[in-house]
């Protein structure tokens, strides 16, 4: 393993890598009997990261720490809680960094509401440029630079 | 001996590149033609030696020349040959000599092709092209030197990553780079255009077909991208939201946006300031990129170059190069006032929509990846913000974007009636409405994506087709005509259907995929869907660098054998990692995606069976995307524009 800080070095821009092993995320014994909690705690993983992979979520990740996650979840369910119910049970032990959906909750609105804020910002704007635009008297179309209007001037003038 | 040359010739394109920034800049000011004339030359200089720095390198990784520090530390003796040749950008130092590469052969482009040019912005786009390559090749000097010896050479090197050794690196890094590195020119005649205070539509008609060739690049480059990470990862997802896939998005984006921006430019004479603008940040967000990749500022999945010093020096030229332009733009952008005078209805307003939604998007993604950062050093809240974010962030725009493209498109310049675009669109709404309620009546409880993404790929892929017909005049012959029609028109037409199909095969895949995880033993046949799948076979096999577990899955339908598939499992012993190879059988409705994982105790296989509908539709789209550049790129347009700008230099473009 001396050679994995090489290797980070080495690779280059391909897409999503993973330095685990190939065997792929949820385990054949993990799987709950009952398909509809399974369905909901497949739902909930894909929304929790893994904590020691570099981003990914913890249904795709082959970590262990992952498949411990997926087994926790899982419990939870069996035991009666709600979908977020589990995800605050795993909230409070691990933190907020967890969420691959940010919360709402302090500044995160902001995060939120950059997107709708952006869109009306840009709308008011182009509205106020369109509206400029339409209605614009004809603009005198001197396509003259300010050299040739100096000159203009200097000729008019004598 | 060959190496040795290969870094000299490095150094000696550093200081054709400062000479190139320098002269014909102080030339451009004076008006000293000779001094203006030192551009070409440079710039060709520039391109040969950073080529014959790159053959050289090329060379040493061909050769497995362990006494270079870079390749013995990604490649080895027994590595197949595409991947010794590939290697070489596949690594930190390699591929930031690929990007000055592209960067001389773009300045080179400009220089050999733009005799057409006024002569003083020619000289200020090649200076402001060099000054570019001076900071890169800065960095490469300083900070990344792939031409480095070690002193003992080891007998072996220490293999590239397994993950990298795959077709997808000798293609998606390069069109990636020549996407990044091509929107440098639209960013040079940008600046060029503020400093010399003049923008017109024969800019617009010069900058329109670089952003459209880098953007094509890009298409293409992130589309390999994804398709790669699709078979490679095991488990067939396209598209991650991961920082460094936002970092190569959000330079798509705005390219998209530049390009439709260009065009009103080019035609009307309006939204100058905002193109230059855009210009600028389209660039920008492409160094902001390399920065994110090359610092390890953020969290991410793709293994980079982390390095904090080069971090540092990336992101200088990130402020200098976009802080400076901004600057610029901001004392200069007031001589351009816009010209042409159109409606609240029309097709440039339609195109400044089109812009708001792209440019919007763009910064919700930028918003979203910078978010963990901002969140760390001023709330002091380590947080995550990830795909689910941006789904529900990002979705919407493009919603609504394939909402507005159809009409958009075929609004008349200048003053349109919206009713009567919209009447003309009905019976393209009628299918796709008639197409989304029957799909909805065959889906069961499941969401409404599905039928959402069957109406927008229909609306959008019947209105292109209806906006070409439409073109075709009223009376008989329309079918010729439908021929004869320019080639911009087809472009745009194919540009806008591939971005339908994508969204209509991005929705039915995250809608319809059908998953299937169990233990398997020995000639068991399961069924996934509509399928029957046996395992009949697992071999232990040797490939030129790896270890391989080989399954062979019968893949059969109705009982009828399709075909075999052969799902392995590898380990790479050099580099100590183990890889998923997936077996797909590709079809034009679906994917059969087949995983095989590791043996249970009782003797079976984990095996993973997906059924991915309409996964080749993705990459068609994007791939149907970039033939429309390509198609509007070879219009008669802009191969005549450049012979015919000069006689209508001086006269006001028509409006």
């Amino acid at each position: 393993m001396r050679r994995v800080a090489d290797l980070f070095r080495g690779a280059l821009l391909v897409l999503v890598l993973m330095l685990s092993g190939p065997v792929g995320a949820v385990q054949p014994d993990e799987i709950l009997a009952d398909p509809a909690m399974e369905a909901r705690a497949r739902e909930i993983s894909k929304d929790l990261r893994c904590l020691v992979c570099r981003n990914e979520n913890i249904d795709e990740s082959n970590a262990e720490l992952a498949r411990d996650l997926r087994i926790l979840v899982r419990e939870r369910l069996v035991a009666g809680d709600s979908n977020t119910e589990t995800v605050a049970f795993i909230v409070d032990r691990y933190g907020e960094y967890v969420l691959l959906r940010p919360t709402t909750i302090g500044a995160n609105w902001l995060l939120w509401a950059a997107g709708p804020l952006m869109l009306v910002m840009a709308l008011v704007m182009a509205w106020f440029y369109l509206r400029g635009r339409s209605s614009a008297a004809r603009p005198q179309e001197s396509a003259l630079t300010k050299d040739e209007q100096e000159r203009l001037r200097h000729i008019l003038e004598e | 001996m060959i190496t040795e040359l290969g870094h000299f010739a490095l150094v000696l394109a550093f200081m054709a590149a400062i000479v190139q920034m320098v002269v014909p800049m102080v030339g451009a000011q004076k008006r000293w033609s000779s001094w203006m004339s030192v551009a070409e030359p440079a710039a060709t200089l520039q391109l040969l030696m950073t080529g014959f720095a790159f053959a050289a390198l090329m060379h040493a990784f061909v050769t497995s020349d362990f006494s270079l520090r870079v390749v013995t530390m990604n490649s080895h003796s027994a590595k197949p040959m595409l991947y010794k040749i590939s290697g070489l950008w596949g690594n930190h130092e390699g591929s930031m000599l690929l990007w000055v590469l592209i960067v001389s052969l773009f300045g080179a482009m400009a220089a050999w092709f733009g005799g057409n040019l006024p002569p003083t912005l020619r000289a200020r786009v090649l200076s402001v092209q060099a000054a570019i390559g001076v900071a890169f090749y800065g960095f490469i000097l300083f900070t990344s030197n792939p031409f480095l010896r070690l002193a003992v050479p080891p007998f072996d090197g220490e293999d590239l990553n397994p993950l990298l050794q795959d077709p997808g690196l000798a293609f998606h890094p390069p069109f990636l780079y020549l996407g990044y590195v091509g929107l440098s020119m639209s960013f040079s005649f940008a600046v060029a255009a503020l400093i010399e205070g003049r923008v017109d539509a024969a800019w617009a008609r010069w900058v329109r077909p670089w952003t459209l060739a880098a953007w094509i690049f890009l298409t293409i480059g992130i589309a390999l991208g994804s398709w790669w990470a699709y078979y490679e990862l095991g488990w067939g997802g396209f598209w991650f939201w991961d920082p460094v896939e936002n970092a190569s998005f959000m330079p798509w984006l705005l390219a998209a946006a530049l390009l439709h921006s260009a065009i009103v430019v080019e035609k009307r004479e309006a939204l100058k300031s905002w193109t230059i603008l855009l210009a600028i940040l389209a660039f920008g967000f492409s160094l902001i990129g390399t920065f994110i990749v090359r610092s390890g500022l953020l969290t991410s999945v793709h293994a980079f170059a982390t390095d904090p010093e080069r971090g540092v020096f990336i992101l200088i030229i990130l402020a200098v190069f976009t802080g400076g332009a901004l600057v610029l733009f901001a004392a200069r952008a007031s001589v351009m006032e816009a010209r042409g005078v159109f409606s609240m209805v029309s097709r440039e307003s339609a195109l400044v929509v089109n812009n708001i939604l792209l440019a919007v998007s763009s910064f919700v993604v930028f918003f979203g990846t910078l978010w963990p950062i901002v969140a760390e050093m001023a709330f002091d809240r380590k947080l995550s913000v990830g795909p689910p974010f941006f789904n529900s962030a990002f979705t919407p725009f493009m919603v609504v974007l394939g909402l507005v493209l159809p009409i958009g498109a075929m609004l008349p310049w200048k003053r349109a009636r919206l009713g009567r675009v919209i009447w003309s669109l009905r019976y393209a709404f009628a299918l796709a409405v008639a197409l989304a309620l029957l799909v909805w009546a065959m889906q069961t409880g499941r969401s409404a994506l599905g039928p959402v993404g069957v109406f927008l790929g229909t609306w959008v892929v019947s209105g292109s087709a209806l906006d070409l017909w439409t073109r075709t005049g009223r009376s008989g012959g329309r079918l010729k005509r439908l021929v004869r029609l320019p080639r911009a028109d087809w472009g745009k037409s194919a540009a806008h259907a591939g971005l339908g199909i994508t969204i209509f095969a991005i929705a039915g895949l995250t809608a319809w995929e059908q998953e299937d995880i169990r233990v398997v033993q020995l000639d068991e046949p399961f069924t996934v869907g509509a399928y029957e799948l046996t395992l009949t076979g697992v071999e232990q096999l040797r490939g030129p660098n790896y270890f391989t577990t080989m399954g062979t899955v019968v893949l059969a339908r109705d009982g009828k054998v399709l075909t075999q598939l052969h799902p392995e499992k590898r380990v790479y012993p050099v580099a100590q990692m183990p890889t998923t190879e997936a077996a797909i059988d590709n079809g034009v409705t679906r994917d059969v995606y087949v995983v095989i994982g590791d043996q249970q105790d009782n003797g079976g296989w984990t095996v993973r069976t997906y059924i991915k509908p309409f996964a080749n539709w993705v990459w068609g789209g994007a791939l149907l995307m970039a033939l429309g550049g390509l198609l509007s790129l070879s219009d008669r347009r802009f191969r005549v524009a450049a012979g015919a700008r000069k006689s209508v230099q001086q006269t006001v473009p028509a409006e």
